[in-house]
């Protein structure tokens, strides 16, 4: 019995009528396409995008040149060499990072005990050749200046959960 | 004013004027055709997206009607590759005689009672001859590349296209005993009358195997085994350009002309839904285009909805399936016309 129930219902398209009739009703759902360069998704302040170096209000920058990040780095990707500065504080000379190398784990932004490393929420960066991704301490900074507002914000979100 | 245009440009050109005019034909037919591979695979993506609840193209001009100029222009200015290893006379004709059937079968299709380039008695006949051939192009184009994938899918394509041929062919044997006509125009002409006097209605099962095996014989999903564009290679690995670009044209306009041959041949042509006023207004030639839409949209709705059939699958449909199926609703029609219920079939 089951069996010729089985073949009337192959043999009549049942099934592929219900599969035509899910489409067909998806056709009229409300799209999800999010329109990428006008639109974006919600995003979390914990986001891992493009890296920043910060300052303090006064204009210091933060960075004591510790080198916990470049030891956790689990990449490689970051490259210290530090310089006793005329007032006797410990700053680096050099601050690079190869978001070539980069896997953006955000280790680097954990280990530091000041707050100067960060990721911020920039993803929709590029480079033209591949220097260009290779980001010094005055690029780094840059990013930090331009976003100061946006990373203190993030920062000032996450800070009861670490 | 058409007349006497006419009338002047035949003694302008005198003897030359016959050709002329034929090839104004032809061009009046080929150009829209064109236009309307463009724009269904520009509404295949749009459909198929909004299926997939997507947007699909939306960047190249307003709401991406400019999408299928931009893909042709991309198309012709690429490079055509010809493999070293290749026979190139066949490598070339191949494209050629995938889209030569293609748009040779348009010389008989009628548009309204008038609209048609030629009107010929055999007309049935003629499309089935003309649409056989369009596998030679495909299977030429597989063995001319001299590789192992491109021959591998002109196998299938010729295996997939010569099975469902037949079935096809069974399809308007029982077109052809309901109209008592070869003539495509007699065909129409014969499902006068509103939806219930066209043939999909007498001959059900025959329109839903002819549809079905018309799919299957244009390559589209989900009977692509033959290219499967994402992940099966096909039998036009090795093509590159406008070269491509002639396959992908061939595959459209053949999905065009089957779809107005289902129009034709089961939905009643260019005769109106219903035969009374609001409905006879429109005139025929539009019934027949929304037709043909309606049909090509079901074939997108097909390749949105199902998985593609696995290759011993599809044979055993095509043979042990549809085959039977038609020669059974065959009989049944000739036995119902022996009846007094005949009147039920023509």
């Amino acid at each position: 019995m089951d069996r010729i129930k089985d073949f009337f219902s192959t043999f009549l398209l049942i099934e592929l009528l219900k599969g035509m009739a899910v489409t067909g009703r998806y056709m009229f759902a409300r799209k999800i396409t999010i329109q990428f360069p006008e639109e974006r998704t919600p995003m979390s302040p914990r986001f891992r995008g493009l890296h920043a170096l910060r300052r303090y209000p006064n204009g210091e920058e933060r960075c004591i040149a510790c080198k916990l990040c470049e030891t956790i780095c689990p990449a490689l990707a970051i490259n210290i060499e530090l310089a006793q500065r005329d007032d006797g504080s410990r700053r680096t000379t050099r601050y690079d990072i190869d978001l070539t190398k980069c896997i953006f784990c955000g280790f680097c932004e954990e280990s530091c005990p000041v707050d100067a490393i960060v990721e911020t929420r920039i993803f929709d960066y590029h480079g033209e050749s591949r220097g260009d991704l290779l980001y010094t301490k005055d690029k780094l900074l840059a990013v930090g200046d331009k976003n100061e507002e946006q990373i203190a914000k993030d920062k000032a979100a996450d800070a009861r959960y670490r | 004013m058409f007349e006497t245009v006419i009338l002047s440009l035949q003694g302008l050109l005198g003897p030359v004027w016959p050709l002329v005019y034929s090839m104004a034909k032809i061009v009046a037919i080929v150009a829209p055709l064109m236009l309307g591979v463009a724009y269904l695979t520009y509404a295949e993506r749009k459909i198929i997206g909004y299926m997939q609840v997507r947007i699909g193209p939306n960047r190249v001009g307003p709401k991406g009607w400019l999408q299928p100029i931009a893909d042709a222009l991309k198309l012709m200015t690429k490079e055509i590759i010809i493999p070293s290893g290749s026979n190139k006379a066949l490598f070339i004709l191949g494209p050629v005689l995938a889209i030569a059937p293609a748009l040779a079968a348009w010389a008989v299709v009628p548009f309204s009672p008038e609209l048609v380039l030629a009107n010929v008695d055999a007309s049935l006949l003629y499309i089935m001859a003309i649409t056989s051939m369009g596998v030679y192009g495909i299977v030429l184009a597989g063995w001319a590349s001299n590789s192992k994938y491109a021959f591998l899918g002109g196998m299938r394509a010729a295996a997939q296209i010569v099975a469902y041929e037949i079935a096809m062919g069974f399809a308007l044997v029982g077109v052809l005993m309901a109209a008592q006509s070869l003539n495509l125009v007699e065909i129409v002409k014969a499902q006068q009358g509103g939806v219930f006097s066209w043939y999909w209605l007498p001959l059900f099962p025959l329109f839903i195997v002819y549809l079905i095996a018309s799919v299957a014989e244009t390559n589209r999903a989900p009977f692509d085994v033959v290219e499967g564009e994402s992940e099966i290679v096909g039998f036009h690995v090795e093509y590159s350009g406008m070269a491509f670009a002639v396959f992908f044209l061939a595959e459209y306009a053949n999905m065009i002309l089957v779809a107005t041959l289902t129009s034709i041949m089961f939905l009643g042509g260019w005769n109106p839904l219903f035969d009374f006023a609001p409905f006879t207004w429109i005139p025929g030639f539009f019934w027949l285009i929304g037709k043909v839409c309606f049909v090509l949209f079901l074939f997108l709705w097909f390749r949105a909805t199902f998985p593609r059939y696995r290759y011993d699958q599809i044979m055993r449909l095509g043979w042990k399936v549809f085959i039977p199926v038609t020669l059974v609703w065959i009989l049944v029609v000739g036995a119902m016309m022996q009846t007094p219920y005949g009147y039920l079939f023509h």
